[in-house]
């Protein structure tokens, strides 16, 4: 068994709302190039095994993953597909090497949203067929009623929630990468029409497209290829109800799970010590603050409060989401967890740029895979 | 450094049927469930939960996965899905696999489910978008036709005929008839049935393919300490292979599956086997269409290249052969639920090398067997070796 | 296990069931539409196609020329800006005749489906057409073939812009 695992290359493509002037295939070609420049591996001879993460609805084709070798550098090598958020493919990434039997190990997921035509339909389509579809209604309405309940349990407010959209769009703005970032203030997010109350559009992250290629390294081919490896101290996943019917509309149990998988794995007792910077899902906005909570950074009902009072901003307490979140850099469908570990392992490399936060060691990604799903997944890091 | 050893502790299956009454939730759950019984265990036993199912076009549902999840025993449990098409149900074993040889589990449950017939009016059509989706939709290709057309690229270079091939799908279907979950099992099946039957694309006739079918498989994988206390019987994952080759299938030869030989090598390497056709004793090839049988037992290296049909016709493949192919009926024999029938096969595994095989034991106490599935545009071979 | 076990689950239904109203199902169907970006690669191939051309490119490291027309090569994955136009002839590589529409309807010609290796690429490297205006039992693999094309005003800028491959006539 190989304990130790670092990842050695990142490379994305940037985001955008459409990418009418490449092919996915050429999109993710270039997100891997620049991966595997970074990594200073050549695919073909160095790196042992593949994983991307893909829904077939969302490529508009059946058996997707015929579809991705090519392009990764994958062509007759152990590839497979995960239907699964970009943190699950880390974690399937960081499984593999720990067997013993691969060294160095690549992890895909893109997004082209752009090409969806009827993606709310699609989207609905993951709703159960006989139970909710009948219904008819648009998936929001998932949020709406979560971010209801989540609301009404724990004290936090509509504007607690648009102040998240207020500091992650305007993180976004120092972020290259990212295409939504805005200087708006909270009477620009609550004045923003209603999607599916209480759930506004505003707080809604608007979707990118997209691709991102990480390549991940056993820790002697690691401390080899790079002297920046980050490490991954911890990776959890986790499911919570399928069915509607019977959710905890509350509390993001799926996150608390997954989170207590990795901080166990990790040794951490005190995340709000440990964790120097994070990244969480904010497909929506109230969904950074049930994060924070599931995470166990604050108690229930304090997350807005923190975000009002400024604790999670860049130069505070716990910068969260410097990157943008989904809100400023767009909902990358699968590849929104990578998109996470990204700005985490930029920042502990100390390569943010404009966004670099200091003293960072230990960072957290952490992601959703959108309604109806409650399935998340939890990845600590390290430099 | 050691690598963890991994054994199957217990299975479950259900009937496959052409239709069931079952929803996929309720199929997943009835395999799941027995799979526990078998090895006495329960939920709370299990650490990580793996499901394999093939295209979510056939139940029409998006992020199939997710949906299958509570079926699959999923809940509050740390949960994945992987696919590589056909090629699933002996990937998902190897997805167990990794989850217990990294370390981060002991036990872990792994389902297999398969509903084709919720796709109206035929399953068969679901297959169309599989390929690409400017270079080939448009011409409105038919699954058969990359199946017919392997078919005719694998007899032409060889210099098989139709009877030579059939052979395989007399063997399977007969083996199938002491299945209890089979849909096709035939005792009485002779080569003239097979090559009168009517022809969909040839050279391919109906009684050349497996049809759709639903059903699901489960197997529980523990790590070394967990699986000796739980069964005297452990059955090692000794070797696990896989490689996906190039997805422009028009660029390269049908006749041989090179992706097969690769994912072999890898799991012949792992488990240290160094002439595959004296030490492995039973062998289940992924069997869709029975030339694909012969086909991969050429990419497995258990036949000289256009060579697998003598397997057959000096009886070497007969459960009381040398080395029995499909024992259990394979797909042709059993039925087609696409990620279920690879798992089919390691469940059949661990039945036969554990005796437990019933009407269709192999004699002589088997040792060692070896699994493999065959996926997406003639592009994926998944292999898992076991051993006791 | 199998040999004690006397049940297994799964409950099979027929199709008269459903016709004698029996069981209770649910139905939807699915609008799932697309528009997939076509990228250099394949922009290139199919506007060449409009043209009457068929395009491949050319992978200088690996020395090859491919179709359908790529900018990353799987093998040696460089990426690829030469394109080359191809001939509109090649080689069966494989057939079929399929007496089975996509969606399960029976007919009474067969469709014949073909991987045809096209003159200009390398060997073995093909796309997926149809063979049209030949004897269906005269269709052999090696067979060589022409592309015959829609007239230019009809042309779209698709794959069916040629409409099949016939075979070419020995002199």
């Amino acid at each position: 068994m190989q304990e130790r695992v670092a990842i050695v290359g990142v490379g994305c493509t940037g985001f955008r709302s459409i990418t009418p002037e490449s092919s996915y295939k050429e999109m993710v070609y270039e997100a891997a190039t620049r991966a595997y420049t970074d990594a200073g591996v050549d695919p073909r001879r160095d790196v042992e095994s593949f994983v991307t993460v893909a829904e077939d609805f969302h490529e508009g084709t059946s058996i997707f993953d015929e579809y991705t070798p090519d392009q990764i550098g994958g062509a007759l090598k152990p590839v497979h597909t995960i239907t699964g958020d970009g943190l699950h493919g880390i974690a399937t990434a960081y499984m593999l090497i720990r067997t013993g039997q691969f060294d160095i190990v690549a992890v895909e997921g893109h997004s082209k949203a752009s090409n969806i035509k009827t993606l709310p339909e699609v989207t609905a389509y993951a709703q159960d067929p006989v139970l909710n579809r009948p219904l008819k209604l648009n998936s929001h309405f998932i949020a709406g009623l979560e971010m209801n309940r989540f609301l009404f349990e724990t004290g936090t407010s509509h504007e607690h929630c648009a102040a998240v959209v207020v500091k992650n769009r305007y993180n976004a703005l120092n972020n290259p990468v990212a295409p939504y970032g805005a200087d708006l203030n909270l009477e620009d997010v609550l004045s923003g029409s209603m999607l599916s109350w209480p759930l506004g559009i505003r707080e809604t992250a608007e979707h990118a497209d997209g691709a991102i290629l990480m390549v991940l390294a056993s820790e002697d081919k690691a401390t080899y290829l790079t002297d920046k490896p980050i490490w991954i101290l911890g990776a959890g996943w986790n499911n919570d109800s399928a069915a509607l019917e019977n959710r905890d509309w509350a509390h993001a149990i799926y996150a608390e799970e997954a989170a207590r998988m990795a901080y166990r794995q990790a040794g951490i007792n005190n995340p709000l010590e440990a964790i120097d910077i994070a990244e969480v899902d904010d497909t929506y906005a109230y969904k950074e603050l049930q994060a924070l909570e599931a995470l166990g950074f604050c108690r229930e009902g304090e997350a807005g409060i923190l975000t009002v009072e400024g604790f999670t901003s860049p130069d505070s307490g716990l910068p969260v989401n410097v990157s943008g979140g989904s809100l400023g850099m767009g909902n990358l469908l699968e590849a929104n967890g990578l998109a996470r570990a990204y700005e985490i392992v930029l920042q502990l490399r100390g390569e943010a740029g404009v966004r670099q936060v200091e003293d960072v060691n230990i960072g957290l990604a952490q992601s959703w895979r959108g309604v109806p799903s409650s399935s998340g997944a939890v990845l600590i890091l390290a430099n | 450094m050691g690598m963890r050893k991994v054994a199957v502790v217990g299975a479950g299956m259900t009937k496959f049927v052409r239709r069931a009454q079952e929803t996929p939730k309720e199929l997943s759950w009835e395999a799941a469930h027995m799979a526990l019984e078998s090895c006495e265990m329960t939920m709370d036993d299990i650490e990580a939960v793996c499901l394999g199912t093939a295209p979510d076009a056939f139940d029409g549902i998006h992020m199939n996965g997710e949906y299958l999840s509570d079926g699959a025993g999923a809940w509050r449990k740390p949960y994945m899905r992987s696919y590589v098409g056909g090629g699933t149900g002996v990937f998902v074993p190897i997805q167990g696999w990794y989850h217990i040889a990294s370390g981060l589990f002991d036990v872990v449950m792994v389902v297999a489910e398969e509903k084709m017939s919720s796709y109206y009016p035929h399953a068969q059509a679901a297959f169309l978008t599989i390929f690409d989706h400017t270079t080939e939709r448009p011409l409105k290709p038919n699954l058969l036709w990359i199946f017919a057309m392997e078919m005719n690229r694998y007899m032409t270079t060889y210099g098989i005929s139709k009877a030579d091939i059939a052979q395989v799908a007399v063997l399977h279907k007969r083996n199938a008839a002491d299945h209890p979950c089979a849909l096709l099992g035939d005792a009485d099946i002779t080569l003239d049935d097979i090559l009168k039957s009517e022809v969909l694309a040839w050279p391919v006739q109906r009684l050349d393919v497996s049809p759709v079918s639903d059903g699901a498989v489960a197997v529980i994988l523990a790590a070394e300490h967990v699986a000796k206390r739980i069964t005297d019987k452990p059955v090692w994952i000794e070797g696990v292979g896989w490689h996906l080759d190039t997805g422009y299938w028009t660029n390269r030869d049908l006749a041989y599956p090179r992706y097969v030989e690769y994912a072999a090598r890898m799991a012949y390497d792992m488990a240290g086997i160094k002439e595959p056709r004296k030490e492995i004793h039973i062998v289940e090839p992924y069997d869709p269409f029975d030339y694909k049988a012969l086909h991969h037992l050429e990419g497995l290296q258990l036949a000289e290249r256009g060579k697998a049909p003598e397997l057959y016709s000096d009886g070497t493949a007969s459960r009381t052969g040398n080395m029995p192919v499909c024992p259990s009926g394979g797909l042709l024999g059993v039925g087609n639920p696409i990620a279920a029938a690879g798992l089919m096969k390691i469940a059949e595994l661990f039945w036969q090398l554990r005796g437990e095989a019933g009407a269709r034991q192999v004699p002589g106490q088997p040792r060692r067997g070896l699994a493999q599935a065959w996926g997406d545009l003639m592009q994926v071979g998944t292999v898992v070796i076991m051993g006791r | 296990m199998t040999a004690n076990i006397k049940e297994f689950p799964g409950i099979s239904l027929n199709e008269q069931d459903f016709a004698d109203g029996k069981i209770l199902y649910n139905f939807d169907k699915l609008n799932g539409l697309y528009a997939w970006d076509t990228g250099i690669g394949i922009g290139s191939y199919l506007a060449s196609l409009k043209n009457g051309v068929i395009l491949g490119s050319h992978c200088k490291t690996c020395r090859k020329v491919v179709v359908p027309p790529r900018t990353i090569c799987e093998w040696c994955f460089r990426p690829m800006d030469e394109f080359v136009p191809l001939k509109d002839t090649g080689i069966v590589n494989t057939f079929s005749l399929c007496y089975v529409t996509w969606d399960v309807q029976r007919i009474k010609d067969p469709e014949i489906p073909a991987v045809i290796d096209i003159d200009g690429a390398s060997p073995m490297h093909g796309i997926m057409h149809m063979l049209g205006d030949v004897d269906p039992q005269e269709v052999k693999i090696g067979m060589r073939v022409q592309a015959v094309w829609k007239p230019t005003s009809e042309r779209k800028g698709s794959i069916n812009d040629i409409q099949y491959f016939k075979p070419i006539e020995e002199k």
